[in-house]
């Protein structure tokens, strides 16, 4: 129904906009159509810093049109894994699209000096950046850019961090002050490109085929959002609430995945940021859950009553690469962590990698003080970290240019490779749960633990003893379908509402009418059409190691054996055909 | 007895739009934010507040007296109604609402609140209430 491609080229600042009905019909929008337009637009075998990398937006058909349905896809050739790049991020951008009325947005070159990009309905400008190119934080930067653009109340605003503008091969792309597109480096390939930034508005009204039927639809599926236990979850205490839940099954991923229990848990949990910390809950455009949690983070900044409040939004995964993966006993002080990190525009989870590997090789006597310029590095070291993420964004020498590469680069250079805890060159998502998960992160198409929920099935599997094979076919089912729910796009948290049937149902309100066998033959046919790409840059399942350190520490499941994970792999391609 | 809007809990607001996407949907038959009556705002980001834009209906309507027109006439139990066919988008009326409650749509016809509701129906966070006046 809507196929809308704005191309932007940076080099010359022209753009242009072209109907992709083509691609709409056949891949429906968001990650379905991104893979192509990236399969059309990245020249094979390209630096990622290479002008001619595009970075591609989509959303999807049911994009704002239904609750939830609030995520944009971006897509780009990864400087971190050299494959693909896919990242997700909420907000209001996918809103801010749907109204300016472009599905997808593809933007390539290099701009002559910084700039950034203000787009508002059909007019779509470069301008320039210099004056708020070096800034240090990425809120300042979204306060000046709220001043002088239009479009309040309506508009996102992306930006890049000074990590961005650096080239930290895991800078992300912050949205709305506390949204991201946080993996995979898509921010450093934003400063390669000399784009500080993209805000984007629009005023378009909608109008559906059937209005009587779409709005019996939004209402079926507005009611199960609020009231099935959806809401409970990711409302109440969020995705933190999982900290206690994976320390008490070993699951939880501490020290560098020396212990998958974490004996401070309690004073970092997601009980102690409720009740000390959390501030207020907002959402991301269209969606009536509110997941996202804000906490007050209040400190003293000299002697007598000065303080300063800084807001920070915090869920589980950030909570373990700061907290649980580094030793922090105090939720105060992973605040602290989140909000250095955001300010540059870090991706934590790398980040929280990359400090966990060398905080072991310190302990190590593997890197020394001459290579971290005098720091010491002992977990729970609030002041040390603080430090230390400063200077990977200011790579001051050969060791710190090293950490801003990853864990996978740092560790090639310097050693400790197999405790350099990484899947497919991406840190991990915080789950030691058992081979699901670590299989499900090596052929995830993004290496996230959101591909296929690997975790999740790990978690089915100590109930129902599921065998290998039926692991393997509930991870492939998982790939597939979530191909199609990306493709539309919504929220994962809200995947239990948009199942099988109400996908088909919500399709159709949109005019698109696709069978359940149908969509489910495009969910792998799109998955295949990453693995093209992937291939293509590379990318071999075989050839992705798995440090031993997966393989010494206890998970959920008990110990993971190498053999199971070898084993499934090879159940994996063999079912896909990959 | 009539009924009308009221931001009964501004707090607890967790700025997701439903309320908007819900006034324009029912109300202007639109997928749309500029056809909702209601407004839902960050001042500055949405690190600050969130504040709602709604028609305070007012009984003595400001908006009515501004219009040089009679497009708008007091409706019962406060605020007002619109004729389209008398309004010719002078936006006098937006300058007399002081909570600024009238916006103008794509066609620049003034979208103007009709308190039926349906805003609070969505607002999974009691926000918004419809509460009975005494006024008839
Ligand atoms: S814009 Fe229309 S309703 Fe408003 S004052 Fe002018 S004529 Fe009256
Ligand atoms: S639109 Fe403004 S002036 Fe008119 S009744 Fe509502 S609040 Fe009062
Ligand atoms: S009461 Fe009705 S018309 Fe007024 S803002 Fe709410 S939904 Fe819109
Ligand atoms: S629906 Fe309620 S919570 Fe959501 S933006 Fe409107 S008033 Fe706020």
């Amino acid at each position: 129904m809507w196929s809308n491609v704005l191309y932007i080229d940076l080099e010359t600042g022209e753009h242009h906009t072209r109907d992709r009905s083509d691609l709409f019909d056949k891949y429906l929008g968001g990650t379905g159509v991104a893979t192509q337009l990236l399969l059309e637009e990245c020249p094979a075998g390209i630096d990622a810093f290479s002008p001619e990398n595009p970075v591609i937006f989509s959303i999807g058909p049911l994009t704002t049109i239904f609750p939830c349905v609030s995520k944009v896809v971006s897509m780009f050739k990864s400087p971190m894994t050299g494959e693909m790049g896919e990242s997700h991020a909420g907000g209001r951008l996918a809103m801010a699209m749907r109204f300016a009325g472009y599905d997808s947005i593809v933007i390539k070159g290099r701009a002559a000096k910084p700039s950034y990009l203000s787009i508002h309905d059909d007019e779509v400008k470069l301008k320039d950046a210099t004056s708020i190119w070096n800034l240090s934080s990425v809120e300042v930067t979204g306060k000046i850019l709220r001043e002088v653009e239009p479009g309040k109340g309506r508009r996102s605003i992306m930006r890049i961090g000074k990590a961005g503008v650096n080239q930290v091969r895991y800078a992300n792309v912050n949205v709305d002050t506390y949204r991201h597109f946080g993996r995979l480096g898509m921010g450093a390939v934003f400063g390669s490109k000399n784009l500080k930034a993209i805000v984007i508005s629009g005023t378009e009204e909608v109008e559906l085929p059937d209005m009587p039927a779409y709005k019996k639809m939004y209402s079926k599926l507005y009611g199960e959002v609020v009231d099935t236990e959806v809401m409970d979850k990711y409302h109440d205490l969020g995705t933190a609430a999982n900290i206690n839940v994976l320390n008490r099954l070993k699951g939880l991923p501490t020290k560098n995945l020396k212990q998958s229990h974490f004996e401070n848990a309690e004073s970092i949990s997601g009980e102690y940021f409720a009740d000390n910390l959390l501030l207020r809950k907002i959402a991301c455009s269209n969606c009536p859950i509110g997941c996202i949690h804000i906490a007050m983070l209040k400190t003293q900044f000299q002697k007598g009553h000065e303080f300063e409040v800084s807001h920070i939004s915090y869920d589980y995964e950030l909570i373990y690469s700061l907290g649980t993966n580094l030793g922090i006993t105090m939720g105060e002080d992973v605040l602290r962590l989140i909000d250095r990190c955001e300010q540059h525009g870090l991706d934590i989870m790398s980040t929280g990698g990359v400090l966990a590997w060398a905080t072991e090789m310190y302990e190590r006597d593997l890197i020394t003080p001459p290579d971290t310029l005098g720091l010491s590095l002992r977990w729970g070291d609030t002041d040390n970290y603080l430090k230390m993420i400063d200077r990977i964004v200011e790579m001051p020498n050969k060791f710190y240019q090293a950490m801003a590469k990853g864990t996978a680069v740092a560790a090639a250079e310097y050693g400790g490779e197999d405790f350099a805890i990484n899947l497919g060159r991406l840190e991990i998502a915080g789950y030691h749960t058992g081979p699901a998960s670590i299989v499900g992160q090596i052929v995830g198409v993004r290496h996230s633990h959101l591909d296929n929920g690997g975790y999740s099935i790990d978690q089915k599997a100590s109930s129902q003893q599921l065998s290998e094979e039926q692991m393997v076919d509930k991870l492939i089912y998982e790939d597939y379908w979530r191909m199609v729910n990306n493709s539309l796009v919504c929220c994962l948290f809200a995947r239990g509402v948009y199942g099988e049937q109400n996908m088909v149902d919500a399709l159709e309100c949109v005019g698109i009418k696709k069978t359940r066998d149908e969509l489910e033959a495009i969910g792998r046919e799109i998955f295949l059409a990453k693995y093209k790409f992937k291939e293509r840059e590379g990318f071999d399942i075989d050839k992705v190691s798995v440090p031993a350190r997966f393989f010494e520490t206890v998970s959920q499941l008990g110990m993971v054996k190498k053999d199971t994970v070898d084993n499934m792999l090879k159940l994996y391609r063999k079912k896909t055909g990959i | 007895m009539p009924a009308k809007i009221k931001v009964a809990n501004p707090n607890r607001c967790i700025n997701c739009y439903s309320c908007m996407l819900a006034c324009s949907r029912t109300n202007a038959n639109s997928v749309s934010l500029i056809d909702s009556a209601i407004d839902v705002r960050t001042s500055g980001g949405i690190e600050s507040g969130i504040g709602i834009i709604v028609c305070r209906s007012c009984i003595d309507p400001p908006c009515a007296r501004a219009c040089p027109t009679g497009a708008l006439t007091p409706r019962n139990g406060g605020g007002v109604v619109l004729d389209k066919d008398l309004c010719d988008s002078c936006k006098l009326c937006a300058d007399a609402c002081l909570p600024r409650a009238i916006h103008f749509d794509r066609a620049d016809m003034p979208v103007i609140c009709t308190h039926c509701g349906v805003c609070a129906k969505f607002c999974s966070h009691d926000v918004l209430e419809l509460v009975k006046t005494e006024v008839m």
